[in-house]
């Protein structure tokens, strides 16, 4: 019998069990099953898919811990690297405040054992573009951040996780930020994939009083990515805005969990999250906002605009908000339309092709998310990647 | 402006046209030629704002029989925007508010299209604004509304101008304004009303959907239409809006039931 390169679905369950219990043994836990809450919406079968090993441009993946790849990082005047006892006393510390250590894409990052990216900010750090490239090989790439901003400091920091070229990878991505009084951060990651990668993604943030945080999360193309900002207004009276953009084609899979907690009260909320759903391509969002009875005069609002482009496609947002306190405001909605036929006549019938009118109005409901990257972003083009004609 | 031996532009012949099977349009003639203006009047539901939808290729309404030729063209068998590209344009009556898409983006894109169709070179970005802001004067539009999304918040009268706007950015052949005077307070109405003067040639047509004989004292139509039950029932000169205006639509009905045994039977004219 002649060996032919065709999987059969005897060969691949085994694989896909391997893969499973590597994973497993890697997190110190079994994979999430949709049989919890969380991940109820999420098939992490894509997982699967990938081969195990951490990603390495050597032959042979191994668990072995890869060299610091942060050495060469030149920082902006105002942004320090601390490394040894200080990184180490650092880390974990929005993690543990958060809930999320014990989070299994969290136990994955940590058992992957990345080295450590600790920041401090102390002024005014301008601005600053962290590009997470996966390096060559098959398998799990991590990367472990924490970034302090010192009281009144400032900072723009864009991420771009990607994954390497013809390589089959799941990217795990752990970002822990400590905003101190009256601190400014701009967060933006931009995360276009790919449709034989995944990618984890955790953002975990304290934040006190009279600080200001804008996290933008735009994702596009992988098969699987699930991402999961946590917020934690540790004595309320600070700031938060959210936004996210995700697109799904195909059989892809995109899913944001947030979640917003305000221990404290006058503390204040604006996210928006947006989803552009095409071919067989599903979107979760689930947001979560917490307001105990010390979170009193806290203004909340949370908004949910989907675009649902096939009708093989499929959306499912939920609001999800626990409210304690009784002199508060919490707005929260959720859309979910396909593109509008008035809207596309109306472009056609000043001469636009009903192709380039369905993109522009595509590429309108992705520009309210996008303007809020760090400017930096717009060098990667996101809106051709986004519209599916990069 | 009346030539009889001016270029037929549109020539209407029996339209008929339904919407989820509705029958709506149930036998319309009409000729335009070069340098005419025709206003088509009559009561809601007569079916004067589907004949414009119709004529610019609305997906919702499906031609049940009939023809028209633009120019010698069958219209109908051209998608919508061809149809712009060519030289017809559409005034809405309701123009669609578009978050997102910038109006000086949308109005450039537009206009390269119609350029594109005539053999004329796309404006870039400078050139086109140098274009806009002239045209702007035709209808005293503020360059602010360029720079906000398209209708975004506009007020009634800032979007009847800025479809006036996109009407002289794209230089139509045949312009069919529907309901353009609806909404507007007078000093609107005199601004709408000059642009559309100042944009009629010889070389062009206009034909104006309306409710109200308002609009035809500052825009003096060379013929009227009265539309009912999907039919032009009556055509005159502009007396005829005159006189509509005085005696209201009530002899419609009377008409119409003196028609309705006889449903084939064309319209008489009015000298």
């Amino acid at each position: 019998m002649v060996a032919a390169p065709v999987t059969s679905a005897a060969a691949a369950a085994p694989a896909a069990a391997d893969a499973s219990a590597w994973l497993a043994e890697l997190a110190g836990a079994l994979l999430p099953s949709r049989r919890q809450e969380d991940w109820r919406f999420t098939d992490l079968s894509p997982l699967l898919a990938i081969p195990t090993g951490i990603a390495a441009p050597s032959a042979e993946p191994s668990v072995a811990v890869p060299a610091d790849p942060w050495t060469g990082l030149s920082l902006p005047a105002g942004v320090e690297r601390l490394t040894g006892a200080d990184a180490e006393r650092l880390l974990g510390t929005a993690l543990t405040a958060t809930g999320a250590a014990d989070h299994w894409p969290v136990r994955l990052n940590a058992g992957a054992a990345p080295a450590p990216l600790v920041l401090r900010v102390r002024r005014d750090g301008g601005s600053l573009e962290l590009p997470l490239a996966a390096p060559a090989g098959d398998g799990l790439a991590a990367w472990r951040l924490l970034v302090l901003l010192e009281p009144g400091a400032r900072l723009e920091l864009l991420q771009v996780p990607s994954a390497a070229p013809g390589q089959r990878q799941l990217l795990s991505l752990v970002t822990e930020v400590v905003l101190a009084e009256d601190a400014r951060l701009s967060l933006g990651c931009l995360a276009l994939g790919r449709d034989d990668c995944c990618l984890l993604n955790h953002l975990v943030v304290r934040q006190a009083p009279g600080s200001e945080l804008l996290a933008a999360t735009v994702s596009a193309g992988w098969s699987l990515a699930r991402h999961e900002p946590r917020v934690l207004q540790e004595r309320g009276a600070a700031s938060t805005r959210l936004r996210g953009l995700q697109r799904v084609e195909g059989h892809q899979l995109a899913d944001t969990h947030s979640c917003v907690r305000f221990e404290g009260p006058e503390g204040e909320l604006d996210q928006l999250h947006k989803a552009v759903a095409g071919g067989a391509g599903r979107s979760v969002f689930n947001g979560a906002v917490q307001v105990p009875r010390a979170a009193q005069r806290t203004n909340a609002a949370q908004m949910s605009r989907n675009l649902l482009l096939s009708d093989r496609a499929r959306i499912d947002t939920k609001p999800e908000l626990e409210i304690v306190a009784d002199d508060v405001k919490c707005a929260h909605g959720a859309t979910v339309s396909q593109l509008q036929s008035e809207e596309l006549f109306y472009l056609r019938s000043r001469g636009i092709d009903a192709a380039a009118a369905a993109r522009l109005l595509q590429r309108a409901f992705c520009e309210d998310v996008l303007r809020f990257l760090p400017a930096a972003a717009r060098r990667h083009d996101p809106i051709s990647a986004l519209l599916g004609d990069a | 402006m009346i030539r009889p031996d001016a270029p037929v532009l549109l020539e209407i012949r029996d339209l008929q046209a339904a919407v989820d099977d509705q029958p709506i349009l149930k036998g319309v003639n009409l000729t335009i030629r070069a340098g005419e203006i025709h206003a088509v009047m009559g009561r809601n539901g007569s079916g004067k704002s589907t004949l414009s939808k119709v004529l610019a290729g609305h997906p919702a309404y499906a031609v049940t029989g009939g023809s028209v030729l633009y120019r010698g063209e069958n219209l109908l068998e051209l998608d919508p925007e061809q149809r712009a590209r060519i030289g017809l344009f559409l005034g809405f009556q309701y123009p669609v508010e578009i978050p997102g898409v910038s109006n000086l983006e949308f109005l450039r894109v537009a206009t390269n299209a119609r350029r594109a169709e005539r053999g004329e070179e796309e404006l870039d970005t400078f050139a086109f604004e140098d274009l806009v802001r002239e045209r702007l004067a035709v209808v005293q539009m503020d360059p602010a509304f360029l720079e906000r999304s398209v209708n975004e918040g506009f007020s009634g009268g800032e979007k009847k101008r800025n479809e006036i706007l996109q009407m002289a950015l794209l230089e139509p052949v045949v312009a069919i304004l529907d309901e353009t005077d609806s909404g507007l307070d007078i000093d609107a109405l005199r601004i709408v009303a000059g642009g559309v003067n100042q944009l009629a040639s010889p070389d062009n047509a206009t034909l104006l959907i309306t409710h109200y004989q308002r609009l035809l004292d500052l825009i003096t139509p060379d013929h009227v239409h009265v539309m009912a039950a999907g039919r032009i029932l009556r055509s005159g000169g502009k007396e005829l809006a005159l006189e509509l205006e005085r005696s209201g639509y009530d002899w419609v009905d009377q008409e119409l039931a003196r028609l309705g045994a006889d449903a084939e039977r064309q319209p008489a004219e009015v000298a």
